[in-house]
């Protein structure tokens, strides 16, 4: 165990060594960043003070060592837009969209799980239907469409639930239903598969003859084989939910990384744009190897018990 | 005491192209500590009939029986869930293919252990002890330590140990082997057979084994019952078939084993022509008709009704009369 785990660790370091170098690489993909900052109005002197101010014409190496070593200490830099601190105005959009995320992904997994294992158990029966059809409408109905659909009828008509902003709890309720729709699914879809799939098995069959009584076959045996792919799923699409989702904050109005990743790429604000998908794809580091950690519990043969 | 008493068992099995009469009338007694082994080719429906008798069969069949006593409670006409009072609590089952009958993802200790914690609130520490003498019963070394491992670090025949092992945790008086070597090497086979044939005596094990492997039976049985397309064309005692069969059936599997020294090299091994007939449609007269060398008018026309023998009975127009008194 200790080297497999060692093993996905070193992997996970190269990957944030990629991935943090191909975020820094941005910033001179998209154009002469000394050019974006200074402007339309800027002359090429003005640019060329600022490339020496801001240290762009260093060379490349240097200048990616010089900033590894503020993003470590959790500095961004400065937002050309906003006039500020990059990780300021991140600390104030996380929390927005690590909330709406974070619950969201429980409620699909709470829902998804169970659903999954009672459809399985008969597979073409009345609730697999009703849970295919469910599955089918989340991931056939837009989640704009659906999302303004709720605010109209919770929202408007009935006055349930505010219609946007995140300044009560209420107002997550709407976009983590809405949320949580889209991304059960799959997830549901998964577990039923796998768990059709585990319950045809020999080792099933020898579990009922022991005399143990069905839901300790279902739950002891089953569902630790049939939610192995689940687990690698399910660590992809918290990290979808996390990234923000530009479509659902901006329906509700809610300021999270999603949107401010959009309104700053199209402000080409750069240092925002670069520090959100590095906390992105770090997050996506984090998670997968997760869920690899998570597999080999699951699975003596994944680490590499001999 | 009976075990088993089993009358005019009908499984049939809804296909595409429509209802699978696999068993057809099959009648079944066990004693306890007798061991019978039912023989025939694959398809004939032996291990079907095994599944059902644990109440694991599928879960579409459709099954009928008359008079079904097993372990003391009446089953005709009960629903599988009926079999949860009986699997665990005096009936096992041994599986055909070890490498795949065993949990991949959770220790051996725990797969031994579980049932009989569940059915008998033994401790964990009772279990285990119970475990860990039956392990090194069924010749596993070092058997504590092996609790805690996983099943893929066990070699084909130590699973099959472990089944074995894992079938008489609950302390059964009736096991059921289907086909409990096919999967293993032919090294492996006799060592697995000797060690089942030894617990059968030592715990007076009343033991239903199911095979094809004709080899296996004159080793261990006591009693033989001959399957083919669904029903139980002949029983009887195991010396006696092997000597004498009656069923046309049963002497051309018999003259089909090779025996050192008699059976001339370079000839082909003498075997039964033609199929087995499809179990769909259902058959008029005897099911063997069309494949046996003494066929007729009305075998193909009749079913053929038992005949009683003096240590058995054979299902047959044309049995083999020196043994019909």
């Amino acid at each position: 165990m200790l080297v497999y785990l060692l093993r996905r660790l070193a992997v996970a370091l190269c990957v944030c060594v990629a991935v943090s170098a191909l975020s820094f690489g941005l910033m001179f993909v998209v154009g002469d960043p000394a050019v974006a900052i200074a402007g339309a109005g800027g002359s090429a002197r003005d640019a060329e003070a600022i490339r020496h101010a801001y240290g762009f014409d260093r060379p490349y190496v240097v200048q990616y060592l010089g900033w590894v070593g503020h993003v470590l200490r959790g500095d961004f830099g400065q937002s050309i837009y906003f006039n500020m601190p990059v990780t300021e105005i991140v600390r104030a959009r996380l929390p927005v969209t690590a909330i709406l995320g974070g619950v969201s992904f429980t409620l699909a997994l709470v829902v998804a799980v169970p659903l999954g294992i009672v459809a399985a158990r008969k597979p073409g029966g009345l609730t697999d239907r009703l849970a295919l059809l469910l599955a089918v409408t989340g991931q056939a109905v837009p989640s704009f469409w659906l999302g303004l659909m709720a605010i109209v009828v919770f929202g408007v008509w009935h006055g349930l639930v505010p219609t946007s902003g995140a300044d009560t709890w209420q107002g997550y309720i709407l976009p983590v239903v809405v949320l949580a729709y889209s991304a059960m699914p799959a997830m549901m879809r998964i577990t039923r598969s796998g768990m059709i799939e585990v319950l045809g098995t020999d080792y099933i069959r020898s579990a009922e003859a022991k005399g143990l009584p069905t839901w300790q076959v279902i739950v002891g045996h089953a569902l630790r084989n049939a939610i192995l792919p689940l687990v690698s799923l399910a660590a992809l699409q918290l990290g979808v939910l996390l990234s923000g989702s530009i479509v659902i904050e901006s329906v509700f109005a809610l300021n999270g990384l999603g949107r401010l990743a959009w309104e700053s790429l199209l402000r080409a604000d750069l240092p925002v744009v670069q520090a959100v998908i590095l906390i992105l794809s770090l997050v996506y580091v984090v998670l997968t190897t997760a869920a690899d950690l998570v597999n080999a519990w699951l699975d003596p043969r994944i680490r590499g018990v001999r | 005491m009976t075990l088993l008493d089993l009358q005019d068992l009908h499984v049939a099995i809804p296909t595409e192209r429509g209802l699978l009469r696999a068993v057809r009338g099959v009648d079944l007694r066990l004693a306890a500590g007798e061991t019978l082994c039912l023989v025939g080719e694959s398809g004939c429906g032996k291990s079907l009939t095994a599944m059902t008798l644990m109440g694991l069969g599928p879960k579409t069949a459709q099954t009928r029986s008359g008079r079904f006593t097993l372990l003391g409670q009446e089953m005709a006409g009960r629903g599988r869930a009926a079999w949860k009072t009986l699997r665990g609590r005096g009936l096992s089952m041994i599986f055909q293919d070890p490498m795949t009958s065993l949990n991949p993802t959770l220790t051996v200790g725990r797969q031994l252990t579980e049932g009989v914690i569940h059915t008998e609130g033994l401790t964990r520490r009772a279990a285990e002890a119970r475990a860990i003498a039956l392990l090194e019963r069924v010749g596993i070394a070092r058997a504590g330590q092996r609790l805690g491992q996983y099943p893929h670090q066990f070699s084909g025949g130590q699973r099959q140990r472990l089944m074995i092992a894992m079938a008489l945790m609950s302390e059964p008086k009736f096991l059921i082997a289907d086909e409990p070597t096919t999967a293993l090497d032919v090294t492996i086979q006799a060592q697995i057979l000797s060690l089942l044939a030894g617990l059968q005596r030592d715990l007076g094990l009343g033991l239903l084994l199911i095979t094809h492997d004709l080899g296996v039976v004159a080793a261990i049985a006591d009693r033989v019952a001959v399957m083919y397309a669904g029903r139980i064309v002949e029983e009887g005692s195991a010396s006696r078939i092997f000597r004498r069969p009656a069923h046309p059936y049963t002497a051309g599997l018999m003259a089909a084993i090779p025996v050192p020294g008699r059976t001339p090299r370079g000839t082909p091994l003498p075997a039964i022509p033609g199929r087995v007939p499809g179990l769909i449609e259902p058959i008029a007269g005897c099911a063997f008709c069309e494949r046996c060398a003494r066929g007729e008018t009305l075998c193909a026309a009749r079913p053929p009704s038992d005949v009683a023998l003096p240590d058995g009975r054979v299902e047959c127009h044309f049995p083999a009369v020196e043994i019909v008194q």
